[in-house]
């Protein structure tokens, strides 16, 4: 094999076929991973409205033990170690425990954005559901929730595209992802220089613009909805909210 | 379990060399010269719109490839990867703090004859770097998380031992990724507590 030092465009337009092969399963793999971190993250918002003081404080633990351990070594608890525990253990493939996986990690930061939503509703519009006499069913999907959930949508967004950077460790549990694809392309041809780039490139080319959409979502959404909050700490507080990965 | 010093190891060398580029590039990014400040531009974009993983992959796979760059050892690749790329994220902190700082603030100091490095040393830099602690507090635990990925490039860290625990006895596996998860969190417990005492420093003394 090849073996000299410098870039070769011909082994990289023979790679990437066979790296954009993965391209399907990754971008599977993300909003899987996504839609259940979305579904997930709503039950972390129901516990942590659980009135019982140890359950609470439990769930809390939980949930901080989750967030601040590697997702790497969830992932490989769930592939590797899942099947063994006793009794409720059983067998994922490497898709599912991606998801699993993944999917707990980000639905503890999602659940976060949830909560975060709800709190930004104003005292008052609790006071004035109240106050006419509105059912829960319908405080909750009238007036709550429709003030609610516009202000996380570019939050939302933002932990997707950090999600998609993330799944590609899903590929050292054996997921055929681009970078799985990558790095068995480079310990078969001996050439790991082009089919990395390959899939750097790749990751660059599809982030950015979807961040610069983001971006535009969030300008959008706060025009229309933080009229009163005008002091200069608010972009900080938004940059908090979005860069936790 | 030997591999706690590697993971250690590695996280401070990360945030050292993380909060440095950190500052470099955001100073940078704030230049008035277009060379200087399009690099940084694109550096920053580079390193957010690509994921962790591949960066370091490509850092110690790809780059003694490409310029016969040899980092030295799989230590320096973690170490800058994982510096280069959080280093990216909070360079944006930085540069939002600067820019947040209330434009009167430079305007007094101009007035008061200061020179441009002792306005930025001396009046913004004080007050930004309040703003910066209870993100870079965020980024101490992303980066602590980042370590475990070292172990993918052979590095003995925690995670590594646990593999290696784990393939001599299968059915402890459990056990095994449990207590290395548990380690983890217990390395993560200071930096939370910390992360709490910085957001508390920067919230004193400010009418918010």
């Amino acid at each position: 094999m090849n073996n000299n030092s410098n870039w070769q465009w011909d082994t990289f337009f023979d790679a990437f076929p066979v790296v954009l092969e993965g391209l399907g399963i990754t971008l599977g793999l993300t909003i899987a991973t996504y839609l259940f971190a979305l579904i997930f993250g709503f039950v972390w918002t129901l516990f942590s409205a659980i009135r019982i003081k140890p359950i609470r404080w439990l769930l809390r633990w939980v949930m901080e033990f989750i967030r601040s351990t590697p997702p790497l070594v969830q992932l490989f608890f769930i592939f590797y170690a899942w099947p063994m525990v006793p009794v409720v253990g059983f067998a994922l493939d490497p898709f599912s425990s991606a998801i699993l996986g993944l999917g707990i990690h980000f639905s503890t930061y999602i659940g976060e954005v949830y909560r975060s939503g709800i709190e930004s509703v104003d005292n008052g519009q609790w006071e004035a559901a109240r106050a006419l006499n509105f059912s829960t069913g319908d405080k909750w999907m009238r007036i709550i929730l429709p003030q609610a959930i516009p202000p996380t949508i570019p939050m939302l967004g933002n932990y997707l595209i950090i999600m998609f950077k993330e799944i590609p460790l899903a590929s050292t549990i054996g997921v055929a992802g681009i970078l799985n694809l990558a790095n068995s392309y480079g310990s078969a041809n001996f050439r790991y220089l082009e089919p990395l780039t390959i899939v750097a490139i790749l990751f660059l080319v599809l982030s950015y613009p979807s961040a610069i959409l983001i971006n535009r979502l969030e300008r959008k959404v706060n025009r229309r909805f933080d009229k009163k909050e005008t002091s200069g700490s608010k972009p900080i507080k938004e940059e908090k909210e979005g860069a936790a990965s | 379990m030997q591999g706690l010093r590697i993971t250690i190891e590695v996280l401070i060398g990360s945030i050292i060399l993380g909060y440095l580029m950190a500052f470099i590039a955001g100073f940078c990014r704030l230049s008035k010269n277009p060379i200087i400040k399009y690099l940084t531009i694109f550096y920053v974009e580079v390193f957010r719109g690509t994921s962790l993983i591949v960066q370091l992959f490509w850092l110690y796979y790809a780059l003694p490839i490409l310029f016969g760059i040899d980092l030295g050892s799989d230590y320096m690749a973690g170490v800058l990867a994982i510096a280069l790329n959080y280093g990216a994220y909070m360079s944006e902190i930085v540069r939002g703090s600067i820019l947040s700082v209330a434009k009167g603030q430079t305007e007094a100091a101009t007035a008061l004859n200061m020179s441009s490095f002792q306005r930025m040393r001396l009046v913004i830099f004080p007050q930004a770097v309040r703003m910066m602690l209870p993100e870079f507090g965020n980024y101490l635990i992303q980066m602590l998380k980042a370590t475990s990925l070292v172990s993918l490039i052979g590095m003995n860290d925690i995670l590594y031992y646990g593999d290696i625990l784990r393939s001599s006895n299968l059915s402890q596996a459990p056990t095994v990724y449990f207590l290395v998860l548990i380690f983890y969190f217990i390395m993560a417990l200071p930096l939370i507590w910390l992360t709490k005492k910085m957001e508390a420093a920067s919230k004193k003394g400010v009418a918010s």
